[in-house]
């Protein structure tokens, strides 16, 4: 792209690597949540904060590589996303009425 | 100008999340996912992905987080009962954690030369333009796969969502 200011401006640059360590760090605290957390409906906000996570990697390499697919990739993710958002709130909506809880300690019955 | 947006993007997204895991009550946490959404956005534009930067808004920041929040309401879901044990695992995970964050960053760091820097417009094959020529040229297969995939996924919410289950 070319530069059209007739001064040259000073971009102090990001480093690629602060994209791809904001990503991992996002990463971990969604993995974190997912662990951490008891209430059903925020276990699985926590795997959409690690669907984004990955989001941010593919979108890096794809600045990295000059190439637009990565966008496609993350934009699949995305139709994923909303296709298992769609599915497992049912599937919450579905555990709610049957054992009126959402904590995901009481709903155990396909454990040994 | 580029380094002080990412460094406060990415400050607000750290710090939603970091908000995410803490709350209790699921509503705090599904608002502190719409802000890390939206400043992911604004790192996707930085990126040069305009196009992927809009369907965040839109289909993750827009959509999903609405039926999260809508399932939320419906579902009158209040906050966490905490429980007693949770205390020794909280505190045995959190160095974990930062333990592997640490490792992450650097083998991230040993493996991306610091010469790599991103620059605002860059790239610019992000545009709606670009992304649309490539999924109906090269990734149009996948791309059909994905409709009957909603379809299915209509199909499940449905069945999922009647009465007699």
């Amino acid at each position: 792209m070319p530069n059209d200011f007739p001064i040259p401006l000073p971009a102090p640059a990001v480093p690629l690597a602060w994209y791809l360590i904001l990503s991992a760090i996002l990463f971990t605290l969604g993995v974190a949540g997912f662990l951490f957390r008891r209430n059903i409906i925020t276990v699985f906000m926590s795997i959409e904060l690690m669907l984004n996570a990955v989001n941010l990697t593919f979108v890096t390499f794809s600045y990295r590589l000059k190439q637009v697919d990565g966008h496609i990739f993350s934009f699949f993710v995305m139709v994923v996303a909303a296709a298992e958002a769609a599915v497992g709130l049912a599937i919450i909506l579905t555990v709610f009425k049957n054992r009126s809880t959402l904590e995901i300690d009481e709903v155990s019955s396909m454990r040994l | 100008m580029d380094g002080l947006l990412f460094l406060t993007f990415a400050a607000i997204a750290v710090g939603c999340a970091i908000n995410l895991v803490l709350q209790t009550h699921p509503i705090s946490s599904a608002l502190s996912l719409v802000g890390v959404m939206g400043s992911l956005a604004v790192l996707y534009l930085l990126l040069g992905g305009e196009f992927i930067a809009a369907v965040q808004l839109i289909v993750y920041a827009g959509a999903i987080m609405v039926l999260f929040i809508f399932v939320i309401m419906l579902l009158n879901a209040g906050a966490e009962k905490r429980p007693t044990r949770r205390v020794v695992a909280l505190w045995v995970s959190l160095p974990l954690l930062f333990t592997l964050i640490a490792l992450a960053a650097l083998l991230i760091e040993s493996q991306a030369p610091r010469t790599e820097v991103v620059r605002f417009g860059g790239f610019s094959g992000g545009s709606a333009l670009a992304v649309g020529r490539a999924l109906f040229t090269s990734y149009l297969l996948p791309f059909e796969i994905t409709s009957i995939l909603i379809l299915i996924a209509i199909l499940g919410a449905v069945v999922l969502a009647r009465k007699e289950i």
